[in-house]
């Protein structure tokens, strides 16, 4: 943003000919067209969405048809029914559901510990921590799952719940979102506390943390989404089936010998894809805001 | 009272550090240790009885024509995803801009496919791309255009997965390139449509060079996500045909699969590596551009 006092003067090398500003509602105006162009890339976004949700109400035959019907000829749900009651996918609801509220308690919770600590105070070790966070910010799951894999066999959490948990209690993005956040709150508030005899971790609670309730959703927020999509660490841990989280199910079920059940994979994307949407469709505004803050600052 | 507060600060880090060491930095050390094993699944049980064997399985890893393949793979995702991602996230951002009603909507709209799971998104794609009765083919017929089975062709495959992945990345790029645009002060802009600059005069010479810092995360997020392609082929080809679509990431878990652990976690380590070092290049080439 320093750039913003060379610009205008570059541009207003000859200042005779500058004419007098247009209303600025005009010249900035939106061409229709925009509109129309806008509506047609959206419809082709979505698209995917609405295939996928009118498929699943398609008898097997009928998602197979080629060419394909446009409405189902015959409404079914037999489909989820088949996920329900056949398959084990409110077992694979549940897993992810488990996994995905724990990730995100848990990085709301040690995520705004330590952020508050590297913002606010001064500890020895402090820069310390910041670098090792910083560091594994770029590290791919895939270099961390064979000794993850190692360490869960030795004690004796592969195949479990908490295998899939703890891995992802404390992740680097949380510290930086809630070190953001807390770096933007007056030291006075602190320092006057002090002054009145509070301690320092009865600031933290009882002072900063209701403070941070908004930085602390949205990073509840994102932290769940990623955990309930998140898909090398459980396919990697989870060996038997009734441990398996929806993504994993869904894949090996694609993949395997119910590769060519189209309908009934398209309801299990469903079951995937619906539950997030609603969520995300509701917290849009929070999340949006979460996302920007990250990108920017 | 200095005391008191490194003690407090502690009592708050000290559950993050915890869990952070044993279960994130741990293992990144771990995994580049192993890498210079012999480590295999038989091993996992007394980790630290395996032989040391040097750089050996680097060297297996460049004289193997699969590695080979899947970083040749890895590198036309990266090099077909990333400027398809950016541009497709850019023009939407600048469109977003313009547009002064229904933004908000817009923007929740194109934004919907990132939080969608890629294993749900890619079932759904691989009916949508299917040969016969596939949508995108029913819809090439309208004008007359016989499509190929967009997955079960060497040449088409990959291309169609990275379609797939812009189409489910390109919101959070524009997410993030909107908020960059909204920082571009509206006087230059309407000072230099004033001064007679073209639409693509203000945007190449004001609004570019302004979202500069903001075009740079977007590459560098961009391409550690490409680098790390996985899902996507897993669920849709099963890296085929012929391994065409196989990744650098696919390739470590395959060999995980086979019991392998030191030699996936020197592929693994590779591919680090070249996250590291793209995030550097990209860096060090914007900064320079200034």
């Amino acid at each position: 943003m320093t750039q913003t006092v060379e610009a205008p003067a570059s541009l207003s090398d000859e200042p005779v000919r500058r004419k007098p500003p247009k209303r600025a509602g005009r010249s900035l105006s939106t061409p229709r067209w925009l509109y129309g162009v806008m509506a047609v890339g959206l419809i082709v976004v979505v698209i995917p969405f609405i295939w996928m949700v009118v498929s699943s109400f398609k008898p097997e035959g009928e998602v197979r048809a080629v060419p394909p019907t446009w409405w189902p000829e015959n409404v079914t749900t037999e489909n989820y029914r088949h996920l329900f009651t056949q398959l084990d996918f409110p077992r694979y609801f549940l897993n992810s559901a488990i996994v995905a509220v724990a990730v995100a308690a848990g990085n709301m919770v040690f995520c705004s510990m330590l952020g508050y600590a590297l913002a606010k105070l001064d500890f020895p070790g402090k820069k310390v921590i910041f670098a090792l966070v910083l560091g594994t910010l770029m590290v791919p799951g895939v270099v961390t799952f064979v000794p993850l894999f190692v360490l869960t066999t030795n004690i004796g959490l592969t195949n479990t719940l908490p295998g899939m948990i703890l891995p992802f209690l404390a992740g680097p993005f949380g510290v930086f979102l809630m070190r953001q956040f807390v770096l933007s709150l007056p030291d006075e508030l602190i320092q006057a506390a002090r002054v009145d005899g509070a301690g320092e971790l009865r600031i933290f609670f009882s002072i900063i943390l209701p403070l941070c309730g908004p930085a602390v959703a949205t990073l509840g927020v994102l932290t769940f989404l990623t955990s309930w999509n998140n898909f090398l660490w459980p396919l990697v841990v989870a060996t038997s089936e009734d441990k398996y989280t929806l993504p994993v199910a869904l894949a090996l079920y694609a993949v395997g010998q119910n590769a060519t059940k189209y309908g009934l994979l398209l309801a299990g994307s469903v079951v995937v894809v619906i539950p997030v949407l609603a969520v995300f469709l509701v917290l849009q505004r929070r999340i949006m805001q979460g996302i920007a803050m990250t990108g920017i600052k | 009272m200095r005391r008191q507060q490194a003690v407090a600060a502690w009592i708050l880090a000290l559950p993050f550090v915890a869990l952070f060491l044993l279960f994130t930095a741990g293992p990144v050390l771990a995994s580049l240790g192993m890498s210079f094993t012999d480590m295999r699944s038989t091993d996992v049980r007394g980790p630290l009885g395996v032989e040391f064997v040097g750089l050996q399985n680097y060297a297996d890893l460049i004289g193997d024509p699969l590695f080979r393949k899947v970083t040749v793979n890895t590198l036309l995702y990266l090099l077909l995803g990333v400027p398809l991602t950016m541009a497709v996230a850019l023009a939407v951002a600048v469109a977003l801009n313009r547009i002064t009603r229904l933004r908000g909507f817009f923007r929740v709209g194109y934004y919907l496919p990132v939080v969608t799971s890629i294993v749900a998104v890619s079932v759904v794609w691989k009916f949508l791309l299917r040969d016969r009765g596939g949508l995108l083919n029913v819809m090439l017929d309208w004008v007359g255009i016989n499509g190929p089975g967009y997955l079960d062709s060497t040449t088409w495959a990959l291309p169609s997965l990275v379609a797939m992945s812009v189409w489910r990345n390109f919101g959070t790029l524009m997410v993030v390139f909107l908020a960059g645009l909204q920082t571009v002060p509206r006087e230059i802009i309407e000072a230099a449509e004033a001064d007679g600059a073209s639409a693509w005069g203000r945007f190449r010479y004001i609004t570019l060079p302004m979202l500069r810092p903001t075009l740079l995360f977007g590459a560098v997020i961009t391409s550690i996500g490409y680098l790390q392609f996985f899902e996507e082929a897993f669920v849709m080809t099963k890296g085929g045909p012929l391994d065409s679509t196989k990744s650098v990431t696919f390739f470590a878990y395959e060999q995980f699969g086979y019991g392998n652990y030191a030699y996936a976690s020197a592929a693994a380590y590779l591919l680090f590596l070249a996250i590291v070092v793209l995030t550097f290049v990209q860096f060090r080439w914007l900064r320079d551009k200034d």
